[in-house]
């Protein structure tokens, strides 16, 4: 694989492909090999097969075409067996639960704590101390998603009406892309993901910094009312009013690398062309072109920026 | 005797005109029209595909904008899977298997001809979704909820689901075709092991069908109904299970591929066998291989659903299951290889695209292994990596394997020679063509590239696989045209074929290219596996044939069906393990009843599609008219009735009804078909927990029991009709059918009143729904069987001494014995189960 396993799951499965492709490339080249030799081996001019000929060769049928295949898919059971022992969910104690949530097309992040009021909500972009394993609860509430973070894990199901369990962990810091990977709909192909593997102080910090609700200081009023006016009702800013379930949890929005569950990078310009005309950019998202004025406009752009 | 040869001209005559078109039975025209309509759907298929390559081939493309992507992904895989692998293969069986098998035609010609109408209507009025802007836009695998009618509200889903039921219909017709021609219809003296190898194949992927297509029938039933309001079944919130879709569909889903690789088996087997100029080495094995596979691709579809959550015990055994399936394939692949080993090539072009399809199928297999490994397959999964597998397997599987049997076959077909030049060239440019595009795909799977995604990002990897890929795309293509081109010019400019230009082994051989309409006017006696290879192999094969030598019974029967029957069509039917003659069948020259059947189903299908009412009676009444016309007794038939002998004379009788008769066999195809659509409403129901009743009142079991009951009685006068028809009392015949008909008609006013009577709530439950499930089908079955009672009450009560009647009367007596059984089940099921379990 030209991608870098970076964590022991995708190391595991890495493993087991790489025996398998070993094992297939020796079978198809010796396969190739024999095909082309019965092709041009010389043979008598006439042919005259007997029946023990026919027999003998039956015999040589199923010793490489039955006998000799099982030798060599069994051991590769076996180790499929393995390596799916431990990979599995349950094989070791998680240190950290994260619930996930698929919708079209973005994704919703819960950190669950022991004491209810450290949870905190985040979307498209998952952060997790390297070493940690890291238990996903997976479902969805509309269509069925796959969370696929390739150089970490396999990919897990997202299933409106059940909970999937998986697990990630990152052997060494760094950034992994992930991709929805079930087709869910007009925007299947911009249901991106971000998977931040830090130390774990820097992830004590960026958890600490992301349950804080959001300033409610005077300096930036004008722009939370209007803010809580265009919208309030789909998103929520904890700290204010604004507690709409239906977008992505906005209180930490100047902290994501990207918009639009990686769509754009965060930056000033992608975030104004993306609240005056989200469909523009990413046809048929959820998020509709709310109308509102350029002052408002103006308003909200320069208050989600606070939103650090 | 010429008197005898004019006759018999006359009765395989083909209509003509504009309406001689329309009322055509013959295999041989529909074949051909079928398998142009087929390749012409193939052609879409590929422009599609040309469609999404030119977006694909560079990075955050605008050639197509997402929506119109994803219709054109949805219709490229519906199109390759439902309208033209299939739907091929049985054309080209339609056409070689009567040929192979030493008879005259397919055993229900009205059938053949209803299947194609069908498709070629279906497949027009799927395509004319685009005309519309409607196209379907799930994939083609349709998952729900993104398919049911909350997030899929448009009718682009409802076209999807409606097109694919009439090409259900097709498939179904011909694998009751199928199974009936290869056990019955052969030469005399073709015994069952003397079938040749691609006759098995098609009689072993008949039988996947009805096993396969039947829960994919039931499943879009489901979907079509959820998505009107109707019933929840994949709804979770009311109590269903998006998961249950995904069975449904896999249990199909995986017998599906190798409903379309086994007939490849089997042409590529003939192609060898000719091409090396000597037998199979193991006929046994490679027969054993093809049941042993199509047993084992029942078991295998939960491999496709490994990303779900299902527990490691599950995943543990379909691994297991999907890896051993490679040991029968291994049978095969290594039998062909031995035959060339000990046999002399002929390099000739359809060796050459077996050779190709094997080497890219074989790299397909491999792949196949390492995806059957569920955590491999967690990483593969959904990606270009199962892309790049899926077209090895079905392109090097079955579509190179297609084109090795056209070139074999279309000098047979047409009469002209194909060019050997062009025909090489077009095999090495799609062979090259198709690695080109394909094999970049496992890369680029590798690299992360989900499927089903209208772009990429630049600077992700994925620019050069994809840019490979299109140019492939558009060299294979440039290779099928290459032999589109070939087969133009052959038609014009080929050489003269003649009877045996391969020296090729089989019965099709034995007559003129292209073959004249009744094919064999005088039989073939048959005396081993290779008819027409000389005494050599006669002499040197492997054990000596257990079944004795034409007889001169036998060879009475066949002088008897020389240019035989003149007034009316008939074939002979021969017993299914030794092929002995056993009966002489009539057959039906012309009909234009499967034509305005076929049209009135389309149309009452798009009248569902739309919710018009006037549109859907409209179908409903053409399709009723069809019927009438269909079953209206024939005075071929009575011909056929004065002409030959009775039971138990010298000549060879006449198999008009009771289990002599094609028609039996037919109807017991389609209790085997009812008997599936049972067991997977029975599963869907126990999926979806309807045998617990929480707080609900269970259904009342009185009516419902009562029903069971009278049913069951009913046999008694049913089984007492088949008497009476023995002994030929006119009275008692009446009798019998009329109190069976009479019990069927009490037994379904029971089911219904049960039903409507029951409290259900499919609209708001899911559980609901999986009752409805069992005891609508009840209801549907006990429908059936009304309506054939009532056929036969007509006749008995107007003519109760004729065969033609008879012939209705049992083919009731099957469906009654299943309805029988199956209220039993349905009854323990829906109500002894929730009171005890």
């Amino acid at each position: 694989m030209n991608r870098i396993p970076a964590g022991p799951g995708a190391e595991r499965i890495a493993d087991l492909f790489q025996a398998m492709t070993i094992l297939g490339t020796i079978v198809f080249v010796i396969f190739c090999g024999a095909l082309v030799w019965a092709l041009i081996h010389r043979r008598d001019a006439v042919l005259r097969p007997t029946p023990e000929d026919d027999r003998r060769r039956t015999r040589m049928i199923l010793l490489f075409g039955a006998v000799l295949p099982a030798l060599i898919l069994l051991p590769l059971l076996f180790w499929t067996y393995g390596t799916l022992a431990a990979i599995d969910p349950r094989a070791r104690p998680a240190d950290l639960v994260v619930e996930v949530v698929g919708k079209q097309w973005w994704w919703e992040i819960r950190y669950r704590d022991t004491v209810p009021g450290r949870t905190f909500t985040t979307a498209n972009e998952l952060h997790l101390p390297v070493g940690k394993r890291v238990e996903l609860r997976l479902t969805s509430t509309d269509v069925i998603h796959s969370f696929w973070v390739p150089d970490l894990q396999g990919k897990t199901d997202l299933i409106p009406g059940r909970e999937n369990v998986a697990w990630i962990e990152a052997s060494r810091p760094g950034e992994y892309g992930g991709q929805c990977a079930e087709y869910c709909g007009v925007q299947h192909t911009t249901m991106g993901l971000l998977v931040v593997a830090q130390s774990l102080e820097d992830y004590e910090r960026w958890a600490a910094s992301q349950r804080a609700p959001a300033p409610t200081d005077t300096v930036n009023a004008e722009g939370r009312e209007a803010f809580l006016r265009a919208c309030g009702y789909c998103h929520t800013v904890r700290g204010t009013t604004a507690g709409g379930r239906m977008g992505p949890d906005l209180t930490h929005l100047a902290s994501r690398r990207t918009l639009g569950a990686g769509l754009l990078l965060n930056t000033p310009g992608n975030l104004g062309g993306w609240i005056a005309n989200p469909q523009a950019l990413k046809p048929g998202t959820r998020m509709p072109r709310v109308p509102m004025s350029r002052d408002e406009f103006r308003l909200i752009h320069l208050y989600l920026q606070t939103l650090r | 005797m010429e008197d005898r040869k004019a006759g018999f001209e006359w009765a395989w005559s083909q209509p003509t005109g504009i309406i001689g078109i329309l009322r055509t039975i013959d295999n041989i025209p529909i074949a051909q029209r079928y398998m142009a309509t087929g390749f012409g759907f193939f052609v879409l298929g590929g422009l599609l595909a040309a469609l999404m390559r030119i977006q694909l081939g560079t990075p955050d493309n605008t050639f197509l904008d997402p929506e119109t992507y994803n219709q054109v992904f949805t219709m490229h895989g519906t199109t390759m899977m439902f309208l033209f692998v299939i739907p091929f293969i049985e054309a080209l069986a339609n056409y070689m298997l009567p040929l192979l098998l030493g008879t005259r035609d397919l055993p229900f010609p009205r059938l053949t001809a209803l299947s194609y109408w069908t498709y070629l209507f279906g497949g027009l009025l799927l395509y004319s979704s685009f005309l519309f802007g409607l196209a379907p836009d799930g994939g083609w695998f349709a998952y729900v909820p993104l398919s049911n009618r909350q997030w899929s509200p448009g009718l682009n889903l409802d076209w999807w689901d409606i097109a694919l039921s009439v090409a259900e219909v097709a498939a179904m017709g011909a694998a009751a075709e199928m199974i009936v021609a290869v056990l019955r219809m052969r030469a005399p003296g073709m015994s069952i092991n003397r079938i040749p190898v691609f006759g098995w194949a098609m009689l072993v992927t008949a039988f996947m069908i009805i096993f396969g297509f039947t829960p994919l029938i039931v499943g879009t039933l489901m979907l079509e109904l959820d998505r009107k309001g109707l019933t929840n079944f994949f709804v979770p919130d009311a109590g269903g299970d998006p998961l249950l879709w995904q069975h449904l569909f896999w249990v199909f889903g995986h017998p599906e591929v190798y409903i379309m690789f086994l007939p490849a088996v089997g042409i590529v087997t003939q192609v060898v066998q000719t091409f090396s100029r000597r037998p199979v080495v193991s006929y046994t094995l490679v027969v054993l291989a093809i049941v042993a596979t199509a047993f084992l691709s029942f078991g295998l579809w939960v491999h496709h659903m490994y990303a779900t959550g299902l527990s490691p015990l599950a995943m543990g055994y379909f691994a297991a299951a999907s890896t051993v399936i490679a040991i029968p394939t291994g049978v095969q692949v290594v039998g062909w290889m031995a035959t060339l080993w000990s046999g002399r090539p002929l390099w000739r072009t359809p060796l050459l695209f077996a050779l190709a399809g094997l080497v890219i199928f074989v790299l397909g297999g491999i792949t196949g292994v390492m995806v059957a490994s569920p955590p491999f397959d967690f990483q593969a999964h959904d990606t270009y990596f199962v892309v790049a597998h899926l077209h090895y397997v079905l392109i090097g599987g079955t579509v190179f394997p297609l084109f090795a049997g056209l070139y074999y076959w279309l000098p047979k077909i047409t009469g002209r020679m194909m060019g050997e030049r062009l025909g090489w060239a077009s095999a090495l440019t799609m062979f090259v063509g198709f690695n080109l595009a394909f094999f970049p795909m496992h890369l680029a799977g590798l690299a992360g590239m989900p499927r089903r995604v209208y772009t990429y990002p630049a600077g992700a990897g994925l620019e050069t696989y994809n840019l490979l890929s299109t140019i492939g795309a558009f060299i294979f293509a440039t290779g099928i045209l290459l032999s589109v081109v070939n087969l133009i010019v052959s038609l014009r400019r080929g050489a003269r074929a003649g009877n045996n230009p391969w020296e090729a082994d089989t019965l099709e051989w034995s007559v003129t290219s292209p073959p004249p309409n009744a094919q064999y006017a005088k039989l073939p006696v048959v005396r081993d596996r290779h008819p027409l290879w000389d005494t050599q192999w006669r002499q040197e094969r492997m054990r000596p044939e257990e079944t004795p030598a034409p007889d001169q019974e036998m060879k009475e029967d066949v002088a008897q069906m020389d240019h035989w029957p003149t007034r009316w069509r008939g074939a002979l039917v021969v017993t299914v393990n030794e092929g002995r003659p056993l009966a002489v069948v009539h057959m039906p020259r012309r009909a234009l009843s499967p034509f305005i059947a076929s049209v009135g189903l389309v149309t009452l299908f798009a009248g569902l599609i739309v919710d018009y009412l006037p549109v859907i009676w409209t179908g409903a009444a053409l399709v009723g008219a069809a019927m009438i016309g269909w079953f209206w007794p024939l005075s071929s038939e009575r011909a056929a009735m004065e002409e030959v002998g009775r039971p138990g004379a010298d000549a060879l009788p006449l198999a008009q009804y009771g289990p002599i008769a094609n028609g039996y066999w037919g109807t017991w195809v389609f209790v085997l078909v009812l008997a599936t659509a049972l067991v997977t409403f029975v599963s869907s129901y126990f999926y979806l927990g309807g045998n617990i009743r929480v707080g609900v009142e269970t259904m009342p079991a009185t009516r419902a029991g009562l029903a069971t009951v009278l049913l069951f009685v009913g046999l008694a006068p049913m089984f007492a009709a088949l008497r009476a028809i023995r002994r030929e009392r006119a009275g008692a015949i009446r009798v019998t059918v009329l109190a069976a008909f009479a019990l069927a008609a009490i037994h379904l006013w029971l089911l219904l009143h049960a039903l409507f009577g029951s409290g259900l709530a499919p609209a708001t439950s899911g559980r609901d729904s999986a009752i409805l499930g069992v005891a609508g089908f009840q209801a549907v079955v006990a429908g059936v069987l009304l309506v054939m009672l009532a056929v036969s009450v007509l006749w008995v009560l107007l003519r109760p001494l004729d065969g033609r009647g008879w012939a209705t009367v049992w083919n009731a007596s099957v469906v009654y014995g299943f309805a029988a059984a199956s209220a039993v089940v349905a009854f323990a099921v829906l109500h002894v189960v929730p009171r005890v379990g």
